[in-house]
């Protein structure tokens, strides 16, 4: 008996809810660690659609494409969150909004 | 002759050396030392002269030339026509010349030892002397015109640095000498110009400049016969492989003979042609003018009387024995020229009896000792030019030879007055007014002044004894070496007027003789003046005789002036043990067309008669005392007065060229430096022509050109970004937000854009 099989385009809506969740949550969160959150949440959203294609093709390519994301996830937040932190150091804050030296 | 030919570079050698040993070790040796290298520099150069003079006979007396080693293929001009090669000839005439100037030049040296004893510059002294010799031989050896000009320029540089040698003396005597430095330096140029243009036109005419070329014989008649050459011979007396040139290849006076022999030879410049004949006479009149200049003959005899402002030997060696000859050695070397042009010849006898007259007239009215012998010089080298104008090419050269002994020994003489008579004056000086001591007198003493002096036979007996045989010889008497020599010209003379009609023979025949009575009469009234008498001054009176540095060279000499003669005996006249015309067929294995002469029995007589009877007439005017009471010449007293004056102004000679040459020029050059230069040039064509010009178009091009358009464009464009810069910097509002959103909208253009033809594929469907 073959378990039920969910049909791809469920994990594709769900991929996209979670990659306009993720982008919403950049454009409109100031604080920076939820920035950061919602970014992992863009950056988990397109891996849920590569395992989902990787599964539909029977295409491993996808699958390791995956383990790439999640490693350099894993390195982008150790950088993220030292810069997070050097940044409050200096300006005691880590609301976005007060980083506007770039100002034109 | 080869081997012993080749030893004449070292005769040129040998006192350039010397000179550059005392140039830059001067300073280190003392005066023995300086004096006994130049010295002996000369005299090695004697030496080796003589080693080669005798080793002509053995060789046949046949000239050579020398490649010398080294200098040849570093002085070579090679040009598209032009070949001149540093070559030297070793002949006959230039080993006489080389003697005269080693041998007489080695007595000056040693002489100016004792003379410049303690002057502050003796090492220098040494130096230019021994420089002089250097370039007076390389004069007499050259084989070409411009060999030969190297020298004559480098002696005129010498002549130059040692007549204003003693620039710095007190009472402005310096600037005196300086001065007279100068007048000769710039009357040898306008001379040096006819020289250089008679170079020119040898070059043009014959495309060399060579005498001979090596191995060539000398052309014309030799001994009346004709000269064949075998190729063996050519082979034979070749130096330095030169042997590829053939003997139809000759130097100028080989190519003017064969020209002349074929006749109606026309030579080109350009738009005009001219005969060869009148080409040579042309030649040869411009040599005359270097002649004259060197020479110091009528017109450019002016610069010799003031050239004696230098040390007395300079005046012997240069400006009495050596480098004034070397327009009789010009003329002597030319004489194929000078043969085949009749009228320069004439003229060249003219310019040298008048110049023998008038200088001996102008000698009478001076009472410098040397500015006498000065006029005496230009007036036997008058004698000379005469003689070799009238084809008496030895007749010069043997008065050439012995003028430099019997003047070179009055010059010495005449310096050793001098030295002594300066002696005299410190040392009366010194014992006279001691307060005088420390501060300069008033009036400076001229211790060349012959009415200063008198009495001083007694004092100097040495220099007395060989000054009067100087004076003898120069006065022509028998048998003194004078008497032979100008008797012999005065014989060519006479020849060129009896027996060959030449007009002008006769003219330098009277001329020449009452020179020669001139000559007579103020030598011995320099003797009067100088050596007979009392003392007229306390110099005078204390004036001691010279070391033997100086009386040794005026005693050899005094014996030259003795026997010179023996030199050249006339054919008639029987000296046991000494043959006749030695120089004479000596001189004409170099020289063509030089005849011997039969000696003229009712010519010496006259001529002798005249000069003792000018000597009786000056002893019997200037004695007991020289002076009249007043401290005139006793002419004054008489009734020629006008013409002593004439003489003592020098017949205003020099007045004359100031009047005619010096003040228009000096007034042309100030109008040119005042109107044209400074005022026209400066002041106009600078000022208003270059200046104002170019400050108008630097004003157009800075204001209008560079302000007005170039800046304000880019003035103009600076504010264009300015601008559009302050409009874009609104984009960069700081916000990470509006960053990310706009590359979210950027990010779903690039989707859009990618998934474009997918779309356009499913509406297409």
């Amino acid at each position: 008996m073959q378990p039920p099989t969910v049909p791809v385009e469920n994990f594709i809506i769900l991929s996209a809810v979670l990659f306009i969740m993720g982008i919403l949550g950049v454009l409109v969160r100031r604080n920076a660690i939820m920035i950061f959150m919602s970014v992992e949440l863009m950056l988990n959203a397109s891996n849920l659609a590569l395992v989902a294609f990787a599964r539909q093709w029977g295409d491993m390519g996808g699958q390791m494409t995956v383990f790439f994301v999640i490693s350099i996830a894993a390195a982008e937040v150790a950088v993220g969150l030292a810069l997070i932190v050097a940044i409050f150091k200096t300006k005691k804050t880590i609301d976005i909004d007060e980083l506007n030296t770039l100002k034109g | 002759m080869e081997n012993f030919a080749s030893l004449v570079p070292l005769v040129i050698l040998i006192p350039f050396t010397g000179s550059l040993i005392n140039l830059f070790l001067g300073r280190y040796l003392n005066e023995r030392m300086i004096g006994t290298v130049a010295s002996g520099a000369a005299g090695i150069a004697f030496v080796i002269a003589a080693t080669m003079t005798f080793a002509m006979p053995r060789f046949g007396y046949e000239g050579v030339v020398v490649n010398p080693p080294i200098l040849d293929s570093w002085l070579y001009i090679p040009s598209a026509a032009l070949n001149i090669p540093w070559q030297l000839r070793v002949d006959t005439l230039s080993l006489t010349m080389m003697l005269v100037v080693t041998g007489v030049g080695t007595l000056i040296h040693i002489y100016a030892i004792g003379y410049m004893h303690g002057d502050s510059r003796f090492a220098r002294f040494f130096v230019y002397l021994n420089l002089f010799l250097g370039f007076m031989l390389i004069l007499v050896t050259g084989n070409n015109l411009l060999v030969t000009f190297v020298g004559w320029e480098g002696v005129g540089l010498c002549s130059f640095l040692l007549i204003g040698f003693w620039f710095d003396k007190k009472h402005g005597v310096g600037w005196k000498n300086s001065n007279a430095a100068r007048k000769a330096f710039i009357v040898n140029r306008v001379g040096d110009f006819g020289f250089l243009m008679a170079i020119f036109l040898t070059f043009w005419t014959f495309g060399t400049l060579d005498y001979y070329k090596p191995g060539e014989h000398i052309p014309g008649p030799v001994h009346g016969e004709t000269v064949t050459i075998e190729p063996g011979a050519v082979a034979s007396s070749d130096t330095h492989g030169a042997s590829t040139e053939t003997v139809t290849d000759k130097g100028i006076f080989g190519k003017a003979e064969d020209l002349l022999a074929e006749g109606g030879h026309i030579v080109h410049f350009g738009p005009f042609s001219l005969s060869l004949e009148a080409v040579l006479t042309i030649i040869t009149l411009f040599m005359i003018l270097g002649v004259t200049g060197k020479s110091a003959q009528i017109p450019l005899f002016v610069w010799l009387p003031d050239a004696m402002a230098g040390p007395t030997p300079v005046s012997a060696l240069i400006h009495a024995a050596t480098m004034v000859t070397a327009g009789i050695y010009l003329i002597t070397r030319n004489s194929v020229f000078f043969h085949a042009a009749p009228l320069s010849s004439a003229v060249v006898t003219l310019v040298g009896a008048v110049t023998a007259l008038i200088a001996g007239f102008i000698a009478v009215g001076q009472w410098d000792i040397k500015r006498v012998l000065a006029y005496s010089t230009v007036s036997q080298l008058g004698f000379m030019v005469a003689a070799v104008g009238l084809g008496g090419y030895a007749a010069g050269m043997f008065h050439l030879v012995t003028h430099a002994f019997f003047k070179a020994l009055l010059f010495l003489g005449s310096g050793s007055v001098i030295h002594a008579v300066e002696h005299g004056h410190h040392h009366a000086h010194a014992h006279g007014d001691h307060g005088d001591q420390g501060h300069e007198e008033e009036t400076p003493f001229d211790p060349q002044d012959m009415r200063n002096m008198g009495g001083l036979a007694r004092k100097m007996p040495i220099t007395f004894w060989t000054y009067l045989i100087g004076t003898l010889a120069l006065a022509g008497i028998i048998p003194l070496a004078g008497f032979w020599s100008k008797d012999e010209i005065l014989g060519k003379a006479f020849n060129g007027g009896f027996n060959d009609g030449k007009i002008e023979g006769f003219i330098a025949l009277g001329l020449l003789i009452v020179a020669a009575a001139f000559t007579a009469f103020y030598m011995w009234r320099q003797i009067r003046l100088v050596f007979l008498g009392k003392p007229r001054t306390a110099a005078a009176e204390h004036a001691p005789e010279n070391g033997a540095l100086m009386t040794f060279p005026l005693v050899v000499l005094a014996v030259l002036s003795v026997l010179g003669g023996l030199l050249n005996i006339p054919l008639g006249v029987n000296i046991p043990l000494v043959p006749n015309e030695i120089l004479t067929l000596w001189l004409e294995h170099s020289v063509p067309y030089t005849k011997g002469l039969e000696f003229n029995f009712l010519l010496a007589v006259t001529a002798t008669v005249i000069a003792v009877a000018a000597i009786f007439v000056a002893d019997r005017l200037y004695s007991p005392e020289p002076l009249t009471k007043t401290g005139k010449d006793k002419l004054e007293a008489t009734g020629l007065r006008a013409y002593f004056r004439l003489a003592n102004a020098k017949l205003y000679w020099d007045e004359t060229y100031f009047r005619l040459l010096e003040n228009p020029y000096n007034r042309l050059s100030k109008w040119l430096a005042n109107v044209v230069d400074w005022d026209w040039w400066h002041d106009r064509f600078h000022n208003n022509v270059i200046r104002d010009t170019f400050n108008r178009l630097a004003g157009f091009l800075a204001n209008p050109v560079d302000r007005g358009a170039i800046d304000k464009a880019f003035l103009r464009l600076g504010d264009a970004v300015a601008a559009i810069g302050g409009r874009l910097r609104g984009l960069q509002t700081g916000y990470i937000r509006t960053y990310v959103f706009t590359m979210l909208v950027g990010a779903l253009i690039v989707i859009f854009l990618i998934l474009l033809p997918l779309l356009r594929q499913a509406v297409g469907r």
